[in-house]
Order: structure tokens, then C-alpha cells, then sequence
């Protein structure tokens, strides 16, 4: 377990390494300055602002100065937000973003594992073509497409619930937004389950289970639920870079000041040192969240750690 | 495997409902965004202040109504279906020919090039591409080859992966030995026999990419980083609706619907394929 560990977190590492480095070189790639759409400056303080961001150095010291600040946790200035560092700025928006998403992930499992268990225990009735044509329609509309028609249906047209994040502090203004990121990953969640679900079921050790004359309840209590759920394990990698992604557009919809909307905003901005440091953080959060399922998993599957 | 993999598509491409139900409908929306627009007398780029936010009505000749800008909704829908047709097209061509020839050198080459290059994949598989993707918009002049290019790029790792597994059980068969000892060389055995064998598989597979190219390229467009005014996608349409939701509720049900529709059609069909050609293989991936 020791060697798979230490294995699999060596080669996050040239990853992780891989992601900076292609994002620098694309802003840096990228045509005119931080500073062209302000009006011209004379050639000396065009001068003095390039030397006092560093931009007059060249390309590998540029990347030196980035990659030695990058370790201490310091991201750099941001070049629209003026008085404040990119660091702050991430800061400031994760907790919201976080909360959200661990909220999302957690409503995924709750509502999707016992849909998918259902499902597949009723396989081929009304119930599970029901579950599945619901999970498949989550799955194929977009997060980008759910989201505005529950505001325009729930918020818009009945009145229900608040449209939008600001003027409005009770925790109600949690619950569209919540719902809309959760929807595709439950739809996930219910898939994933039933496929797995149906497959442990069919196995030798679930008909010897049977054959000994155990009920139903106990035998997906008891026998199947733990293969069923494994695959579940390592799903969760994906879905929470998913997560990530949809929580840029709730964000943005519902006006919610959380690190996706930080990400879209400094994008239109062109604030490239605040994009490539939001960049640098999602790639290293999902790359840690990766590494921690892999581990997770070769806790549970001990076929992973000896293959 | 491989005569068993075609006909077994074949069975469930004329046997299977929603296979069948899937297909008609694409084929529907793919014809009407084509010939459409050439039915109505309006273009998709021409505003008209005097019918700002009209509703859809039969009679004024404004089947989905028009935009903040007096545009016909129509027209600009089917173009923007076109575009997001297109652009997905392409993308998944770019990552079938990228996907294809990387699995299938890697599967044929073996050994330690092959647990090389498949090392690679799986490193690249952490990235977060969406956000890279993010960032080459931000960074360049938004252009429809960079939007192609940037989620072909994204697509093509499943695409490998599936290409060398299948390899792996090809190149033992008795028609690449013969070729072998023929003396005709690997990269000719590679793209002249191994390849036109993957076929049946691969297309079903494209199928499966074609969604999820739309996705990103409406999310891009969604954002406002993807096709530019006036031209039009089925994100874009999705977003300008949002904002007029409350005083137009049309400009939003209209293009969302569209992309909902050809979304789930696409992922019926290459649902239905994939559990033709492979009853064993569970929908696992997901990227986005």
C-alpha cells in the first residue's frame, strides 16, 4: 500500500507541473499586454509599469519568478482588482463555492444511490425506465440549461424561491442554485448505481446468497451494496471536477460571488494573472481530489494495489 | 469480434427504438437547420428596431418571435443548431483522427511504448481541459479553428484508449501475421489493416463524443468566450436568453429545448449503439 501510495503521489507531481506550465506559456502566448485597453501611456511609464510587474524580463526568469512565488502560495497581483493579490482575491471567493459543492455532492449520493438501487432491483419494470429516462435527460441537458429554466419556472413565473443570490439572506437562496448543480451528478450517481447494482446481482456470491434463502433486503444490504458501490469510488473524481465546471455557471446565473464567477469575470476582464492563478488552483484541487480517491479506492480494492 | 461487433450494431441500429427514434430526430433537426433558413425571408444577422421581443405568432410570419435586437428567433435558431452541429462535426473528427492513430500505434507497438504512451493518457486524463480550454479563449482572438482544435483536443483520450484495447486483440490474428510476413511495414499494418477494422467500433464511440463536444462548445458560447456576434450557437442563443428571460421567456425556452433535444438524441443513439456493440460496457466516463 506504501508503494502504490507513494507511486501514485510522484506522479501527480509532473502533472500538476504540466498544467502550470501550459497555462503560463498560454498567457504569455497571448497577443498585446495587460495594460493595452487603458489609455496610451507614455513610453515611460508603459516602461516603469512593465518593469514593476516584471514583464520586461525574459520568458524562463519570467516562469522562475512565477514557479518560486507559486510554492510560498503567492499567486501574484492581480492586474484588474489593483490593491489586491491573486491569493486574496481566491480567498475570499472559495468558501462560498466550496460550501456549495460539497452540498451538491453530498445531495448526488443521497438521492442517487437508492434511485440506482432501486432501479436496478425493478430492472426493465416502468419504475426503472422511469429512473433511467429521468437519469438520461439530467445526464444530456446541460447544468447551463437547467438552471434558468428552474429559475424562470420556480422564481420568475411561480414566485417560489428567490432568482437570484443578492438581496435575499435567508438560506432558501441556497436551494435553486443547489439543485441545479446537483441535478446532472445525481442523474450520474443514479447510472452509475443501477449498472453496478444490476452486475453485483448477477454474481456467483449473490446467488449463493439467495440459494440460502436470504431475503432481498438483506442480501443488497449485506452482500451486494459494497461491490455495487465501488465503481461509485472512483466516479467521484470526475464528478467533482464536474462540479467545478457547473459551479462556474450557477455562479455566473445566480450571481453568486464564489470563485467560479471570479473565474468567468477575470476571463472577460482579460486579468491573466488572476485567470492562470484560479487555473493553477482548480487544476491542483482536482488533481489533490484525484489523488485522494486513487488512494481511497486502493484502500477499498485491494486488486488496485496489486496488479 | 469485429464481424459480430458490425452486425450487432447493424441489428441495433435497425432493431432498437430509441435507436431508431434518436436517429429520425437528428436527422429532422439536421435537415431543418439546413434547408430552413432558406425558407424564410428574414436572415439571422439583421436587426430591426420597429419589432423588438416579439412573441412567436403564425400570423406575423415570426414562427419563434425575435430578440432584443429584432432579429427573427427562427433563423437564428437554425444557425445557431447549425453552428453547434458544425462545430461538435468537426471536433470529434479532429479527436477520432487524434484518438485512432495514438491507441493504434500504442496497441501495435506494445511493450514499453505502449505503457508509455498510455501513461501519458492517463496523466493527462487529471487535467482540468475545460479550464485550459477556458483559458486559450481568453488569451487568443476567438476564432472557430481554435474552438474545433481546442475540444478535439480534449475528446480524444477515451477515443485512444478504446482504439488500443482493440488493437491489443487484433494484432494477434492471423491476417496481421500474414501481413507481417509478407514483409510490409508497421506503419502500413497499422493504418492499412488494423485500422479499417476498428471501424464498427469507433463510429459508435464518435457518437458518444459528438455530445460532449456540444456541451463544451455551448458552455464556451455560454460564457460568452465561444463564437462571437452575429454569429450564433445554440449556447450562445441560451445565454442571450437568459438575460431577457423575465421580459421574453421564448428567447430562453426556444434554444434551450433545441439543444436539449438534439443532446438527448445524440446520447439515446450512442447509447443504444455502445450496448449493441457492447453489452458490457457501463457509461463510465464523463468529461467535462
Amino acid at each position: 500500500m506504501l508503494r502504490f501510495a507513494l507511486l501514485r503521489i510522484l506522479s501527480a507531481i509532473p502533472t500538476l507541473l504540466l498544467v502550470v506550465v501550459l497555462a503560463f506559456l498560454m498567457v504569455h502566448a497571448a497577443p498585446g499586454g495587460p495594460f493595452d485597453d487603458e489609455r496610451v501611456l507614455p513610453p515611460e511609464s508603459a516602461k516603469n509599469l512593465e518593469a514593476a510587474y516584471h514583464l520586461d524580463e525574459s520568458l524562463p526568469r519570467q516562469f522562475a519568478r512565477y514557479l518560486s512565488g507559486l510554492v510560498r502560495g503567492d499567486l501574484g497581483p492581480s492586474y484588474h482588482y489593483r490593491d489586491y493579490s491573486v491569493a486574496e482575491l481566491i480567498a475570499a471567493a472559495l468558501p462560498v463555492s466550496l460550501a456549495l459543492g460539497l452540498l451538491a455532492m453530498s445531495a448526488a449520493l443521497t438521492v442517487g444511490i437508492p434511485a440506482g438501487i432501486v432501479a436496478a432491483l425493478k430492472r426493465n419494470t416502468v419504475v426503472d425506465r422511469l429512473i433511467s429516462g429521468i437519469a438520461m435527460t439530467g445526464i444530456s441537458v446541460p447544468v447551463f440549461v437547467v438552471a434558468p429554466l428552474l429559475v424562470l419556472w420556480l422564481a420568475v413565473k411561480l414566485r417560489w424561491l428567490p432568482a437570484s443570490w443578492t438581496g435575499d439572506t435567508s438560506g432558501w437562496r441556497f436551494l435553486l442554485p443547489l439543485v441545479a448543480l446537483a441535478l446532472p451528478q445525481i442523474a450520474y450517481v443514479t447510472r452509475l448505481t443501477r449498472g453496478s447494482m444490476i452486475e453485483a446481482l448477477g454474481s456467483d456470491f449473490v446467488r449463493t446468497a439467495r440459494a440460502q434463502g436470504l431475503g432481498t433486503r438483506s442480501i443488497v444490504r449485506y452482500h451486494a451494496l459494497k461491490p455495487a458501490l465501488l465503481p461509485l469510488v472512483s466516479y467521484l473524481g470526475p464528478a467533482i471536477a464536474a462540479v467545478f465546471t457547473g459551479a462556474v455557471v450557477v455562479e455566473t446565473i445566480f450571481g453568486i460571488p464564489g470563485l467560479g464567477q471570479l473565474f468567468v469575470r477575470s476571463g472577460l476582464n482579460r486579468d491573466y494573472t488572476l485567470v492562470l492563478g484560479i487555473v493553477i488552483f482548480y487544476a491542483a484541487l482536482i488533481i489533490v481530489l484525484n489523488l485522494l480517491v486513487d488512494l481511497l479506492y486502493g484502500i477499498l480494492d485491494p486488486r488496485v494495489r496489486h496488479p | 469480434m469485429n464481424d459480430f461487433a458490425r452486425a450487432a450494431a447493424f441489428r441495433g441500429l435497425t432493431g432498437g427504438t430509441s435507436i431508431r427514434v434518436s436517429l429520425a430526430i437528428l436527422l429532422v433537426v439536421t435537415a431543418v437547420a439546413l434547408l430552413g433558413p432558406f425558407l424564410s425571408p428574414n436572415d439571422y444577422f439583421s436587426t430591426n428596431f420597429d419589432q423588438r421581443l416579439e412573441a412567436p405568432s403564425l400570423q406575423e410570419g415570426q414562427l419563434f418571435g425575435t430578440d432584443d435586437l429584432g432579429r427573427d428567433l427562427f433563423v437564428r435558431s437554425l444557425a445557431g443548431t447549425r453552428v453547434t452541429l458544425l462545430v461538435a462535426v468537426v471536433a470529434s473528427l479532429v479527436s477520432l483522427v487524434i484518438g485512432v492513430a495514438y491507441g493504434a500505434i500504442a496497441g501495435y507497438a506494445g511493450g514499453k511504448v505502449d505503457a508509455l504512451m498510455m501513461r501519458v493518457v492517463d496523466a493527462l486524463y487529471a487535467l482540468p481541459f475545460v479550464f485550459l480550454v477556458i483559458l486559450l479563449m481568453v488569451a487568443f482572438e476567438r476564432n472557430f479553428l481554435l474552438i474545433f482544435v481546442a475540444i478535439g483536443a480534449i475528446n480524444w483520450l477515451d477515443m485512444a484508449r478504446i482504439v488500443r484495447g482493440q488493437t491489443l486483440s487484433l494484432k494477434r490474428r492471423e491476417f496481421v501475421d500474414a501481413a507481417r510476413l509478407c514483409g510490409v511495414p508497421p506503419v502500413k499494418i497499422v493504418f492499412r489493416h488494423i485500422v479499417p477494422n476498428l471501424l464498427g467500433v469507433v463510429v459508435v464511440y464518435v457518437t458518444l463524443t459528438i455530445p460532449q463536444a456540444i456541451l463544451v462548445e455551448s458552455f464556451l458560447s455560454f460564457l460568452g468566450l465561444g463564437v462571437q456576434e452575429p454569429q450564433t450557437s445554440l449556447g450562445a442563443l441560451v445565454n442571450d436568453g437568459v438575460a431577457q428571460m423575465e421580459r421574453a421567456p421564448w428567447m430562453l425556452l426556444i434554444p434551450a429545448t433545441l439543444l436539449a433535444i438534439i443532446l438527448l438524441a445524440f446520447n439515446f443513439l450512442g447509447d443504444g449503439l455502445r450496448d449493441a456493440v457492447d453489452p458490457r460496457q457501463q457509461a463510465r466516463q464523463q468529461r467535462l
